[in-house]
């Protein structure tokens, strides 16, 4: 079943169980400083710095264990500045999962996530894409803007997953990925028989699954 | 010969000490020790150039404004064959004895940045005054300089100090240079470079020539994230356009640059610091780095601080030193290249100022300070340049050199106790065919930020006098109350000595002869000589 998703993985058959078997592709969106590459860094690196400023795009990569499988993340962040978005809007082709990230002491760029979900709409099928909404900085609780139940409500009226982290704090970060991956996986086992042909791109060893980085994507899944 | 007449007009020698003959550049540059005619110098390319070739520091002025004139005059290619040399060390001897323009640091107002006026006004007085020069109480620490660029329009676009909001137009840049209130006599420096205008306000002791070099760093920054292209564009648009609004995030990187050229002598230079390495080693590295290729790669860079360790280049594709400078500089403005992979669009103004090129940056491991910059000429190729970088490690770790290049990183620095002259505290070494340089650490007297500083100001000072497009000086020895310097520029080098001031002339002499000799017998690790194509 899940091979089908992703033929060019057939590389890591003979590895161990914690080997990851299948690479998704998650891409971090929102405001300049709402915390994207600290999210990025707490999950990765299970730090927190006070400054990343971040050039063009990054790129980390995370293995996930879950129940039934191990996967690895391919975590793309951007600097979000618009001076790179003509060479850098191309990074969300081809994304398993975007996550539209918000400062909940900032109503601006909760208001900006939502545009990006509309340009996400664009791009992408409903189904394409497992979105997150994730307000971040909850720490800074006494600051806040956005109220816990407007993410919630906006998350549920355009069926986002919705979660509210602390890079700093380490607070549901984790888990944030983790039901990010939980919901790729699942995704992907739904749609694979529309995914088969798409992958027929040169096999790129250890992080395979790339067809729409080129090509994207056009068919809606079933 | 022309090109001496050319020299010889607008000398004035104030204190005499300059022969009248001074028609031996070229042939001096030939003669002290052997290799000093242009591409034999201690440190230049044995198989061909790594960069573009650059005579120096005053490519960064492009012919249109000025770049000509600020230009040494042209080595007369039409030059007899020098006549037979004296010994290397007489002919030092003689250059700096007979041709030297002797300077004191009463020319520069150096006198205690951090001690009280009135001693310092009284050493002052003692030194006889040789150069017609305005002297001033000017601190060191106070070294600050304020950089502004503007749209043609007066729209603001970047400042150093201050936030722009503020100097929200022409005006508001005028008052605020105004209420800042420069040194009597501190120049203010405009570049203008359509659709921008630079301006700088400086403290320094910089030449009006230096600073605007600075602008013009700074203008090829701001191409770098835009290209020439783009920036033409957007403002033929739309002539008021802000701006600041593209380079959201970027200030940063500007600021850095400031700071750095505040700091590194690389871009005083023009040139590019190696990070002294054991020919073997770095050759294993180079070929490591060279077999890591692909198709849409031009140049694969590996650095450690702001050192190059290696550089390997497509083949007819030179880097120009600016262009590796503001990767530098980009690089160091950044903590978050430490973490993960980046990729990011740049374009490279000296090399094509007119489209990006895709650049990976990484380290090689966290706790190593190995920077890899591998540059794409394709936006859709990460992955493939990233497999690139897997490659290359793992071509270093079969060729085992990853101890002996840790061991280096360990000590990046090399103390000039090695050279073996007690007087001498410092120097720089410039090979001018190749475009590198070499300096040791900066080690004690000079161990304070400020005196650091102090120090790369009387190098700038020194190469500002060497480079004066109206009086360029070959030879100058200088006298200050903490130290003596000595600079020699040459067709083929620029070497600029820094030694106790209880040093005599002749001591700094030989010292030059000394140190010359050192530095060809360590080229090899100082240098890169054998620069690779893939
Ligand atoms: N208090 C708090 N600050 C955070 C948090 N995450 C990020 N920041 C800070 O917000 C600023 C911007 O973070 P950054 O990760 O660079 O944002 P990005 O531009 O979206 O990548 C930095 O100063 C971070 O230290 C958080 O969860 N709590
Ligand atoms: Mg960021």
């Amino acid at each position: 079943m899940e091979q089908t998703a992703t033929p060019n993985a057939v590389a890591s058959t003979s590895l161990d169980r914690t080997h990851p078997t299948y690479t998704y592709k998650v891409v971090l969106l929102g405001n300049t400083s709402v915390g994207k590459s600290s999210l990025a860094y707490r999950y990765v690196k299970n730090d927190f710095k006070e400054s990343l400023p971040t050039v063009g795009c990054s790129f980390f990569t995370q293995t996930l264990c879950l129940e039934a499988t191990t996967i690895r993340l391919e975590i793309w962040d951007t600097a979000g500045q618009e001076k790179y978005h003509s060479v850098c809007h191309l990074y969300y082709r081809g994304a398993h999962a975007a996550l539209l990230v918000y400062d909940i002491t900032s109503k601006v760029s909760a208001d900006r996530a939502k545009l990006w979900l509309q340009e996400l709409e664009k791009e992408f099928f409903h189904d394409e894409i497992v979105i997150a909404l994730v307000g971040n900085k909850a720490d800074l609780a006494a600051e806040r803007e956005v109220t816990t139940e407007e993410g919630e409500e906006f998350a549920q009226s355009k069926s986002l997953l919705y979660m509210e982290t602390s890079a700093k704090s380490n607070y549901q970060v984790n888990e944030l990925f983790t039901a990010v991956g939980r919901s790729v996986v699942v995704d992907e086992c739904w749609a694979a028989p529309a995914q088969g042909g798409a992958a027929a791109g040169p096999s790129r060893g250890p992080a395979p699954q790339r067809p729409a980085l080129a090509a994207g994507r056009t068919a809606p899944r079933a | 010969m022309a090109a001496d007449v050319h020299k010889k007009k607008g000398w004035e020698v104030p204190n005499g000490s300059l022969a009248p003959g001074d028609g031996q550049h070229a042939e001096r540059a030939e003669s002290p020790t052997p290799g000093l005619a242009q591409g034999t110098e201690p440190g230049a390319g044995q198989e061909g150039a790594m960069f573009v070739h650059t005579r120096s520091y005053e490519d960064l002025t492009s012919p249109e404004e000025g770049g000509a004139a600020a230009r040494s005059p042209p080595e007369g290619p039409g030059e007899p064959p020098a006549p037979p040399q004296p010994s290397s060390m007489e002919q030092i001897s003689k250059d700096f004895s007979e041709l030297s323009t002797q300077l004191t640091g009463r020319a520069l107002g150096e006198e205690g940045p951090l001690e009280a006026a009135p001693a310092a006004a009284r050493r002052d007085s003692l030194l006889p005054a040789k150069e017609d020069e305005d002297v001033t109480m000017d601190a060191w620490r106070l070294r600050r300089k304020h950089v502004f660029v503007l749209s043609e329009a007066g729209k603001p676009v970047y400042s150093r100090y201050g936030s722009e909001e503020a100097l929200s137009s022409t005006m508001g840049v005028m008052m605020a240079l105004v209420a800042w209130s420069p040194l009597p006599g501190s120049p203010v420096v405009f570049v203008r470079r359509s659709p921008l205008v630079l301006v700088a306000v400086a403290r320094t002791r910089q030449s009006e020539q230096e600073i605007a070099h600075e602008l013009l760093y700074i203008y090829y920054q701001i191409l770098s994230l835009l290209t020439w292209t783009q920036l033409n564009h957007i403002f033929q648009q739309k002539q008021n356009y802000d701006l600041r609004r593209l380079l959201a995030g970027s200030e940063r990187i500007t600021d850095n640059l400031l700071d750095l050229m505040a700091h590194d002598p690389s871009f005083l230079m023009g040139a590019v610091r190696c990070l002294p390495l054991a020919a073997s080693v770095r050759d294993a590295v180079s070929t490591s780095l060279q077999q890591a290729k692909a198709k849409s790669l031009v140049f694969s860079i590996l650095l450690s601080g702001n050192q190059l360790v290696s550089l390997v280049r497509k083949k007819d594709q030179f880097l120009h030193p600016i262009d590796l400078h503001l990767l530098f500089n980009l690089i160091s403005s950044s903590s978050s290249f430490r973490e993960g992979e980046a990729w990011t669009p740049i374009c490279l103004p000296k090399f094509n100022s007119s489209g990006f090129f895709h650049a990976h940056i990484s380290y090689l491991e966290q706790e190593m300070d190995l920077c890899l910059l591998l540059v794409s000429t394709d936006r859709e190729d990460f992955f493939t340049v990233s497999d690139c970088k897997r490659r290359f490690q793992e071509r270093l770790r079969r060729r085992g050199v990853q101890h002996a290049l840790q061991d280096a990183l360990r000590t990046p620095f090399y103390s000039v106790a090695q050279v073996g002259i007690p007087d001498l505290r410092h120097f720089i070494y410039k090979s001018k065919s190749s475009g590198l340089f070499t300096s040791p650490e900066i080690e004690a007297p000079y161990v304070r930020e400020e005196e650091k500083e102090r120090l790369l100001g009387l190098y700038q000072y020194l190469h500002s006098r060497a480079h004066n497009s109206s009086r360029p000086l070959k030879n100058i020895y200088f006298t200050g109350p903490r130290e003596n310097l000595l600079a020699w520029v040459t067709s083929a080098f620029e070497l600029y000595i820094c030694y106790s001031p209880l040093g005599t002339k002749a001591g700094a002499i030989s010292a030059v002869n000394k140190l010359m000799k050192w530095i060809r017998r360590e080229e090899e690790r100082l240098f890169i000589l054998t620069p690779q194509t893939y």
